[in-house]
């Protein structure tokens, strides 16, 4: 009796053992069991957010892939990145892993889209990546098929690609620069690499390709304008200390501003989950880099854009926002520091006031304060008006003129987010 | 056949101001929670926009954010002998509804009880004789004191961020403040509002009369806050749509902006809105819940089982609930007998127009909030003698108009047309100088004859019957009415005023004019089951897993407004379950 029974407690482990390499659901040579190579992914993973566009919001399926990437070329769903082996990533090998992170080659050879932002990925080692698979490895497989083509003609031939790479692409990894600090080096290695700030806030060409002169200068993002995240003195984080970065990127919020739209996704599951060294790193590094001259005039308070503009802010915006633009910190955005308000492209500040906003909410900043949308009570003249005032009541900013409203009126009625 | 959901430590039935209170602090203890909310969900920005919330037609007169009365509402009358007819349109009080419930609406009037109200009919036997109160007068002491509940009023004035000046730091008289009022542990956590040019004069006059005011401790903030769950609070803009309506300034403590962002991020917690609770449910002894049944907007019946009850709907839901549940029993007005609806009471405020001379006074009434203005509290509760007068009980004295809203502040002198030009041009001469808002805010003790019933005839559309109010006002309230607007009134002549209007509170109840929402008792707190529904720790005394919060628990009614002391019981109530009831579940009082 005992004998049989051992006997068949034998025979299942050794079919358990038999059956392992073919069901176990991690794949490649990195190592499940080497607890510091997978957290060095979640690390990296975090900072590349990948569980954003990975993800359909809600689903409680993370990294199984599934959303619509919206790009201006249409839109693209994202792959199933978790284990499973016929519709994840489980059967890849590592080689295929690192080719499609850091060259945007798939295991079969086709070519991903940008929108997959191995462009920036690029700048990872390959350990980087490795490290990233072996966290990959850790999450629940899910079985879940994706369809992930689905531009238009003729976009939808990934041999486009080739050529797109050839003129936006550069491979290569990040080399620290030995006449920075440590900590620069590594914030450098952030934004460039695995945060890949520049997906959203540097200007595309035509193609969709980044204009490098014009590196995390701000650019037009589904319906908002991701602004420019250099040292700008208005446009840009001049006015922002190394701390109020830092507090922004962990909390969502600062004295300045809150994150609202893509960039509240960004901090909710991203740059909050960060360890606070790498957030001051980004910080730094941002800090460093020059912004532009200012271009645009100052208008006069007695322009009668500004005058009408003057008494609409008085009447709907000052109660929150303050007659001064400072608001109050951490909870109503100051206007007179935002590059929000100043950014040479007024789409965010328009569509601000139009749909309003709701701030994310986060551990530290649990509050969530909202903006209500003044579209449905102000015209398009006086949304143009009282955005010039913001504009150039405490710095300086291009005129917004009614057309534009009226333009970004209808855009956004297209728009469910 | 009710379906059933998965068990859960704690249900709520109700979250407004103690029901987020209880959710908070029983989720910080790692208990499973689901709070029932018969209103709908409701959010700072989302439902009161800055840029729509000043509507008073919608939201004042057409009672957007109340309870619609054909889904529940109450029957009136007031004697025993008449028969309650249901009130079809809101008149007297605002019942609330939705996540966050009355603390959306009020005017943020945050007031502690004198520390002679928790232990009235002692205090006043013993200072007066027994033989002094009225023989069908039902007062009763709390069962607590002053000084166990302090620290919760601490608490929850931290909490919302109350603007205030201390009268009284732990035993210390401080200038400018109540020096009436119990000692406080610190001062207010944010200095007093701003107050008006009305409010700063009346004071003046006061002052010059010999009294002593002082700011109304205030939940519409003088400056931004973080209290202490982080969340952020902006400073009041003095719009004047307080009571009423909700803030979309993040500026008036609320649910919304002291708790619930908080709240809604904890695993351990779910809020399921638009479900009606209609009764508690209890094991084949009575003496345990096994929880609650709720009906959703479809109709459809749900069962939802938890160990441990809390019950924080408005006051007069929580007795209708008990009753409808079978749980305590009814109370007998003419035997005197059973607990659930004694001591049921409201307020009994008076007022006093002042009219000015409009070439030397402009009061500039839109500029205000809902807690502004500035009180004396000579004439509350015993601080002042009562031998002489024959009455017992007060209230305070305040200036607090908080507002100039342009439908209802419509100020004319008493012998003026109710319509017509003559009315048109008075209401232009006086809109901004006169004081309207002379608030006497006094207590309603609690009497054999005033109590709630279940209704014999009425039904709700759910077959239940309707609560049945039966309420009127009596001679001792009368009596401290006219005394107390005698007393405002020359304060009001001392202003310089030309006119002076005394409107005191005289019966019989009216149902049909707004006078407070501070209906009170019905399910009272106290030392002895025979004459209280619950301990004093709120816990029902025939069923130890329920827990009774909210101002169905005041034995009677004091002359402050009751919404700090309703959320320091509920914190007084949540420090006995964490602190004792969860260690060992049963009742925390042996009778």
């Amino acid at each position: 009796m005992h004998s049989r029974r051992a006997l068949t407690i034998a025979a299942c482990a050794g079919t358990l053992l038999f059956l392992h390499p073919l069901t176990w659901a991690h794949a490649g040579e990195s190592d499940p069991q080497d607890f510091t190579l997978v957290e060095k992914g979640r690390s990296l993973a975090t900072a590349a957010d990948c569980v954003s566009c990975h993800t359909v919001p809600g689903s409680g399926k993370p990294f199984a892939g599934g959303r619509p990437i919206e790009t201006p070329f249409g839109s693209i769903t994202a792959a199933n990145i978790t284990p499973d082996r016929d519709t994840g990533i489980g059967a890849w090998s590592d080689d295929d892993f690192d080719a499609a992170v850091r060259k945007g080659i798939r295991s079969d050879g086709a070519r991903l889209y940008p929108a997959m932002p191995y462009t920036a990925y690029a700048k990872m080692s390959r350990q980087d990546v490795i490290a990233i698979r072996a966290y990959l490895n850790t999450i629940e497989p899910v079985r879940n098929a994706v369809v992930t083509n689905t531009l238009p003609f003729p976009l939808n031939i990934r041999m486009v690609m080739r050529v797109w790479d050839s003129l936006y692409f550069t491979e290569g990894e990040f080399k620290p620069d030995p006449q920075q600090t440590n900590e620069w080096n590594r914030g450098a290695f952030l934004v460039q690499g695995p945060a890949h700030c520049g997906a959203c806030h540097t200007p595309k060409s035509l193609l969709g390709g980044d204009k490098t002169s014009e590196f995390l200068q701000g650019s037009p993002l589904q319906g908002w304008y991701a602004p420019n995240i250099t040292n700008d003195a208005t446009r840009g984080l001049g006015n922002w200390s190394v701390a109020d970065v830092t507090a922004y990127l962990k909390t969502g919020h600062n004295r300045i501003s809150a994150a609202t739209g893509p960039m509240a996704e960004a901090v909710s599951l991203s740059s909050s989950k960060m360890d606070d060294s790498d957030l001051k790193a980004i910080a730094t590094y941002l800090k460093s880099l020059p912004g532009r001259p200012e271009n645009a005039a100052k208008l006069r308070p007695d322009d009668p854009m500004m005058m009408a503009g003057s008494a609409i802010y008085r009447d709907q915006c000052s109660a929150c926002h303050m007659l001064d633009g400072h608001g109050v910190p951490h909870l109503f955005p100051s206007l007179a520091e935002s590059s929000v308000a100043h950014s040479d492209d007024p789409a965010t500040l328009i569509r601000l006031i139009l749909r309003g906003a709701r701030s994310v909410a986060t551990k530290d900043e649990p509050t969530a304060p909202g903006m209500p949308s003044f579209g449905w009570q102000l015209s398009d003249a006086q949304v143009a008006a009282v955005a010039t005032y913001i504009r150039n009541a405490w710095g300086t900013g291009t005129p917004v003129t009614p057309a534009s409203v009226t333009q970004a009126r209808s855009d956004l009625r297209k728009r469910a987010d | 056949m009710a379906r059933k959901l998965p068990k859960k430590d704690v249900v709520i039935v109700g979250l407004g101001w103690t029901g987020s209170i209880m959710a908070h602090e029983l989720t910080d203890e790692g208990l499973d929670v689901i709070a029932i909310e018969r209103g709908p969900w409701r959010d700072s920005p989302t439902d009161f926009p800055t840029n729509y919330m000043q509507d008073e037609l919608r939201y004042r007169i057409r009672h957007e954010l109340f309870l619609r009365p054909d889904q529940t509402t109450f029957t009136f009358r007031n004697k025993m002998d008449q028969t309650a007819l249901p009130i079809r349109s809101w008149g007297a009080f605002m019942p609330p509804n939705g996540v966050g419930g009355g603390g959306v609406h009020w005017n943020a009037e945050t007031w502690r009880f004198a520390p002679s109200d928790f232990v009235l009919k002692t205090h006043l036997t013993e200072r007066y004789g027994a033989s002094f109160l009225p023989d069908d007068m039902t007062i009763q002491d709390w069962g607590i004191t002053y000084d166990e509940l302090e620290p919760h009023y601490d608490q929850f004035e931290y909490l919302c961020g109350t603007s205030g000046t201390a009268g009284n730091l732990n035993g210390q008289i401080q200038d400018g403040g109540n020096p009436f009022e119990g000692p406080r542990s610190r001062p207010y956590p944010t200095p007093a509002q701003k107050q008006g040019y009305g409010h700063t004069l009346w004071a003046k006059a006061a002052a010059e009369l010999g009294y002593k005011p002082f700011p109304q401790p205030s939940g519409n903030l003088s400056r931004a806050y973080t209290n202490p769950l982080g969340l952020r609070m902006g400073p009041c803009t003095y719009c004047g749509f307080c009571e009423w309506f909700g803030c979309g300034n993040y500026s008036k403590a609320s649910p919304q902006t002291t708790i619930l962002p908080v709240l809604i991020r904890k695993s351990n917690f779910v809020v399921r809105d638009n479900s009606e609770v209609t009764r508690i449910n209890t094991d084949r002894s009575g003496k345990r819940a096994t929880g609650v049944t709720f009906v959703d907007t479809s109709g459809e019946e749900w069962e939802q089982p938890a160990d441990l009850v809390i019950l924080s709907a408005y006051s007069m839901f929580n007795v209708q609930l008990l009753l409808l549940s079978k749980i305590g029993q009814p109370y007998d007005p003419a035997a005197n007998t059973g607990v659930v609806g004694r001591n049921f009471t409201h307020q009994a405020t008076s007022s006093v127009d002042g009219f000015f001379d409009s070439s030397k006074f402009n009061f500039n009434p839109f500029i205000a909030s809902g807690a502004i203005g500035m009180c004396i509290d000579e004439f509350n509760g015993d601080n002042f003698d009562h031998g002489p007068l024959g009455f017992v009980g007060g209230g305070y004295l305040g200036q607090v108009q908080t507002n100039g809203r342009p439908i209802e502040t419509t100020p004319v002198p008493s012998g003026t047309p109710k319509w017509g030009p003559q009315w048109k041009t008075a209401v232009r001469d006086n809109y901004l100088s006169s004081l309207k808002g002379g608030s006497i805010h006094a207590s309603f003790y609690s009497y054999r004859d005033v109590y709630l019933d279940l209704d014999p005839a009425y039904k709700d559309r759910l077959g239940r019957p309707l609560m049945r109010m039966t309420i009127d006002f009596h001679d001792n309230e009368i009596k401290a009415a006219n005394y107390l607007t005698d007393k405002y009134a020359e304060i009001v002549k001392a202003m310089g005023a030309h006119q002076v209007d005394k409107k005191p509170r005289k019966g019989p109840y009216d149902i049909t004019t707004y006078q407070t929402t501070h209906l009170n008792g019905g399910a009272i707190m106290g030392a002895d089951p025979k004459t209280s529904v619950t301990n004093r720790y709120l816990q029902s005394w025939d069923v130890s897993n329920l827990f009774v919060l909210g101002a169905s628990a005041f034995p009677q009614n004091a002359g402050y407004n009751p919404t700090g002391t309703v959320a320091a019981l509920a914190y007084w109530s949540a420090a006995a379950i964490r602190g004792q009831y969860l260690k060992n579940p049963g009742p925390l009082v042996h009778a």
